[in-house]
């Protein structure tokens, strides 16, 4: 275990975040930028919990990310108006979302398990996009924004200060990390471990293994609803595009390209992927066609994603 | 054992994945530096792909001539104008709302524009308005834009689904019948336009016997076709756009409905007629600007230029385009200053002059509303082009905007300035 | 009641759609493991070839032509970007189908424009065959009697053929299949471009009745999966039963409550998967 290795590495991780609002307008990006990519880094981090270290591919994860979305914009905007309850109240609509999902699915594996969740993804789209009363239909939800944090002693202006909602967003990202990897280093973290890498050898051991999948998909759910929540704010909007099956396949695509089996992979697929969607689709109408050709250059060149290709030369 | 060194992070990994990083965003700067630092920025955030592409291709190719034009003339208070252009995709309001603030954050541009579809135009309006940037919205036409949530500093250049509604409603009263059925899309812009057309035909003694609210994207219409042509109307009114117009409209002949109700709408675009085989081109229609108008000065220069440009001849998009980028340069010039506060308060009942307006009745922003109200032509969809294989659109009528706009307070819109 | 029994009717018609591109799926997906979310980008292709080569070999030619083109199409796709990655996790080959349909919505758009296109069907199939029936036009019959006997064709090719005798016996038990000396990689290959012919035949005849345009196959990608998994996985009938009876059901929904067409789909998939796991005409061995 090289213990002596993951504190520079976990010190470069954050000092890069820390500092990314300051260094960003250098490099061609913008504050908003930065902050999408937390956001959308959260959000691959909470797919590769389920993905990379449990083994287990769902394909419809956007229906949390946007559950989180909705349940933090309508709660805002009908309830009350407060940026911490709608986050709350966001991941608490994913997670219920999730659990009950995830109870009529655990039992298949592979490919179906991915079909299945790809479905039930699109219910929800479907509900935003339908129920125009509720959700705003296809036009979103707006006519809200998100609201300033009254810490008793203090206010943080989060809403007209883009990079205090920056480290806002970032003190969100550094909690939900830290439960993650701490819940990773876990005898939980390692059973889902043993189940990814046999799970007959796992059931033999007397693993329950459905209830194992089932609470590593509510963890996984949790935080991505939580993401959906940031990005909601992020946007001061919703709509119905954020739990559309285009998205899940965006995380996932940024966990296998960032390196699903390693912690801090998602965060580098999530940097690269919005940053590439950023520049590209700045620069050429036909975007799609690049970012098209990123999933098959991935897939048939880079499988292990960037940091594995590292680990397998270090291995050597 | 296996699992748990995989979550350690080596050094290396991590300095490496840092460089990529890097290396990703380096590519724009380079752009950056290319883009001189004293043009005029106009910043275009507008579908390119997705549902909404083609007329937002059209509003992008009208807005290209617009700049050339400037250009030639000198360009915005002396300096070179440019337009740079995202694709705000058709109903990701996510990445519309990042692009505008990219443009605005980070492009720092002058002006934004945007957008065909109605919500992503409202939530850009909230971004304009909160930097406080002169906004165009060229084609999305939620009422509430230059309504309820009117803003200082957004000006829009169609018309209000209200107008539209106003325009075609006496023609179809007279000539088709009283009772009407509506296929309405759910969605504000369905709701709002179907309400337009009820005031409309009530006002005109007419009623509405039945209606379908269609979900957005249906694509078999032929359930809500037969429910319809069972209630017995006289008129069955499409209100649905884009692709789901082109398909209930194909399904609708081929039901052949045209043979025994009158098939008629309000908003009708000639990219939508271009898509339909040709027994489909059926039933009467508003256009917001048509390109043949023999009498109207300017009009067969910009077409000629645009045909030029692109191939074919412009749509109302293209023209929405090209009054979209023309106004940037006219409020600049009207107001000495490129302060968008100065710049709204100029284009306050501005009228644009004819060979931008390129209607018979000229076209005005009329204060207080920030809405461009110009001609709609009326007439009815035909199955082959006459001067030329665009030409699918017989105008019947020319109804001036101002006839049909309702009063400034009717439109429910209240204007706060910045202090 | 004349309306419900045309509801009825139009929901076959719609079933028969879904089930044309679930029945493509299902093939690849049993015996492949690949799950081709490029299917709706396949269909558009398919239509847009039937509509450019429509000029030169009339409508019925391009109906023969265009799908089989795609199926060519598909069997390069196959040999050169899947093939490489049987044996990896299924995640590899659902990543790479999504890139693809990425690709497919902006190369068509690139070609053939984001306007829909005017398609165009034979006068005497775009009419109703009578007045008091005017529900029934001749084009809906056509397509249904196509979709009939390509399904029809299908199942004979699997049961009468060595073609099909092998795809079947390949879905049960790849590896014995194998051992008898079997070409695993063509039979995978031709079963693909079989698949993709369905695609292309979807598209082709939907293009008839739809707008064509770039996303015309997006929505009714995601129908066929729920056909599928309503039919039970694995089950080629069982996929052709889910497709009509989601149609049915969406159908009659669209009478009473149109916002709900859809999402009675879903519902539908939900009670299957919490009263039957393994779908309706699932195998008991193969709950996955």
């Amino acid at each position: 275990m090289n213990n002596s290795l993951k504190q520079p590495a976990n010190i470069v991780v954050w000092v890069v975040l820390l500092t990314m609002p300051y260094w960003m307008g250098f490099v061609g990006g913008y504050t908003e930028l930065a902050t999408r990519i937390l956001v959308m880094a959260l959000g691959a981090m909470a797919l590769n919990f389920l993905l990379g270290f449990t083994g287990v591919l769902s394909f419809g994860h956007a229906a949390f990310f946007g559950l989180g979305a909705y349940g933090a914009a309508m709660t805002i905007k009908y309830i009350a108006p407060s940026s911490m309850l709608a986050l709350f109240i966001g991941v608490l609509v994913g997670a219920i979302a999730g659990a009950l999902i995830g109870a009529l699915i655990v039992k298949r594996r592979g490919v179906y398990f991915a079909m299945t969740t790809i479905a039930f993804g699109q219910v929800f789209y479907f509900i935003a996009f339908r129920w125009n009363t509720v959700t705003g239909g296809d036009d979103g939800l707006n006519g809200w924004h998100r609201e300033p944090i009254n810490l008793g002693f203090t206010q943080l202006d989060i809403y007209h200060n883009p990079m205090l909602f920056y480290y806002f967003v970032l003190v969100i990202f550094a909690v939900s990390v830290g439960i993650m990897a701490l819940l990773l280093n876990s005898p939980f973290g390692r059973t889902l471990l043993a189940i990814r890498e046999n799970e007959r050898r796992a059931r033999f051991l007397g693993i329950e293994i459905e209830r194992h999948i089932w609470m590593s998909f509510m963890v996984s759910c949790v935080f991505m609803a939580l993401a959906g929540g940031l990005y909601a704010l992020l946007n001061n909007f919703t709509d119905p595009r954020a739990l559309r099956f285009d998205l899940s396949g965006n995380f996932v695509i940024m966990a296998v390209m960032g390196g699903m089996r390693s912690f801090w992979g998602p965060l580098v697929g999530a940097a690269i992927f919005v940053a590439l969607q950023d520049v590209v689709s700045s620069h050429t109408e036909n975007w799609m066609s690049v970012i098209g050709v990123v999933f098959v250059l991935v897939v048939l060149f880079f499988p292990r994603g960037i940091l594995g290709l590292t680990r397998k030369a270090n291995n050597s | 054992m296996s699992g748990n060194s995989k979550l350690n992070i080596r050094r290396r990994n991590l300095l490496q994945g840092g460089l990529v990083l890097g290396a990703s965003q380096i590519a724009s700067p380079f752009i950056m530096t290319a883009r001189a630092e004293d043009t005029i920025k106009i910043g275009w955030d507008n579908p390119l792909t997705g549902t909404y592409a083609a007329p937002g291709k059209n509003e992008l190719i009208g807005a290209k001539l617009a700049l050339e034009e400037i250009n030639a003339k000198g360009g915005i208070a002396g300096r070179k104008v440019e337009i740079i252009v995202e694709d705000s995709t058709s109903g990701d309001a996510g990445t519309a709302v990042q692009k505008a603030r990219k443009l605005i954050d980070k492009d720092k541009v002058n002006f934004l524009i945007g957008n065909v579809n109605s919500a992503l135009a409202i939530a850009m309006a909230q971004v304009s308005n909160e930097k406080g940037i002169l906004h165009i919205v060229p084609g999305g036409h939620s009422d509430t834009m230059t309504g309820a949530t009117c803003h200082w500093n957004v000006f829009r250049v169609c018309n209000t689904t209200q107008m539209e509604a106003n325009a075609i409603a006496p023609t179809l009263i007279k000539t088709y019948g009283k009772k009407w059925y509506y296929i309405t899309p759910d969605y504000a812009f369905g709701h709002a336009l179907q309400s337009g057309m009820e005031k409309a035909c009530t006002a005109l003694g007419g009623t509405k016997i039945g209606g379908d609210l269609t979900p957005l994207g249906t694509t078999d219409f032929s359930s809500y076709l037969i429910k319809a042509q069972s209630a017995n109307p006289d008129v069955i009114i499409f209100l649905v756009q884009g692709d789901d117009m082109v398909n209930a409209l194909k399904q609708a002949v081929q039901f052949g409905l045209d043979k025994k109700v009158h098939l008629a709408g309000a908003q009708q675009e000639l990219e939508n007629l271009k898509g339909l085989p040709p027994e489909a081109r059926v039933g009467n229609w508003v256009m917001e600007w048509y390109f043949d108008q023999p009498n109207v000065p300017h009009v067969a220069d910009f077409n000629a230029k645009v045909v030029k440009a692109s191939g074919y001849v412009p749509t109302s998009r293209t023209w929405f385009g090209y009054v979209g980028i023309w106004t940037c340069a006219l409020a600049a010039a009207g107001a000495k200053s490129i302060d968008a506060a100065k710049m709204a308060k100029a284009l306050q009942d501005f009228h644009l002059p004819p060979e931008i307006a390129l209607c018979p009745d000229g076209a005005f922003y009329r204060a207080g509303q920030n809405q461009l109200i110009s001609n709609l032509y009326v007439g009815k969809a035909r199955v082959k082009g006459v001067k030329g294989p665009d030409d699918l659109f017989e105008v019947t009528s020319v109804v001036k905007g101002a006839d049909v706009a309702g009063t400034l307070e009717e439109s429910g819109c209240k204007m706060t300035w910045p202090a | 009641m004349q309306l419900i029994l045309f509801d009825v009717f139009n929901g076959l018609i719609t079933g028969a759609f879904y089930a044309l591109m679930a029945l493509g799926l299902s093939l690849i997906l049993n015996l492949s493991g690949v799950i081709n979310f490029a299917h709706g980008g396949f269909l558009a292709l398919g239509a847009y070839l039937s509509y450019t080569i429509m000029p030169y070999t009339g409508f019925f030619g391009a109906l023969l032509v265009a799908p089989v083109l795609t199926a060519m199409f598909g069997l390069v796709i196959e040999r050169f970007l899947i093939r490489p990655l049987y044996g990896r996790d299924p995640l590899y080959s659902l990543l790479l189908t999504f890139g693809l349909a990425y690709i497919f919505e902006d190369g068509s758009r690139y070609i053939w424009g984001a306007q829909s296109v005017p398609y165009q069907v034979p006068a005497y199939l775009s009419s109703p065959l009578s007045t008091e029936f005017f529900f029934l036009t001749g084009y809906r019959v056509f397509m249904v009697v196509l979709v009939a006997l390509a399904v029809g064709a299908l199942f004979y090719v699997l049961t009468y053929t060595r073609l099909g005798m092998r795809i079947r016996a390949g879905t049960r038990d790849l590896e014995t299949v194998s051992t008898l000396g079997v070409n695993v990689r063509i039979l995978r290959n031709l079963n693909f471009g079989l698949g993709i012919y369905m695609a292309g035949l979807a598209g082709a005849l939907a293009a008839g009745l739809l707008g064509l345009q770039p996303t015309i196959g997006t929505s009714l990608l995601m129908p066929s999966f729920v056909a599928i998994i309503v039919g039970g996985l694995g089950s080629l009938p069982g996929t052709l039963l889910g497709g009509l009876l989601i149609g049915v059901a969406s159908g009659l929904t669209t009478v009473i409550l149109p916002s709900a067409s859809e999402a009675i789909m879903y519902v539908m998939m939900g009670l299957v998967l919490l009263i039957r796991p393994r779908g309706l005409m699932g195998e008991e061995g193969r709950v996955h």
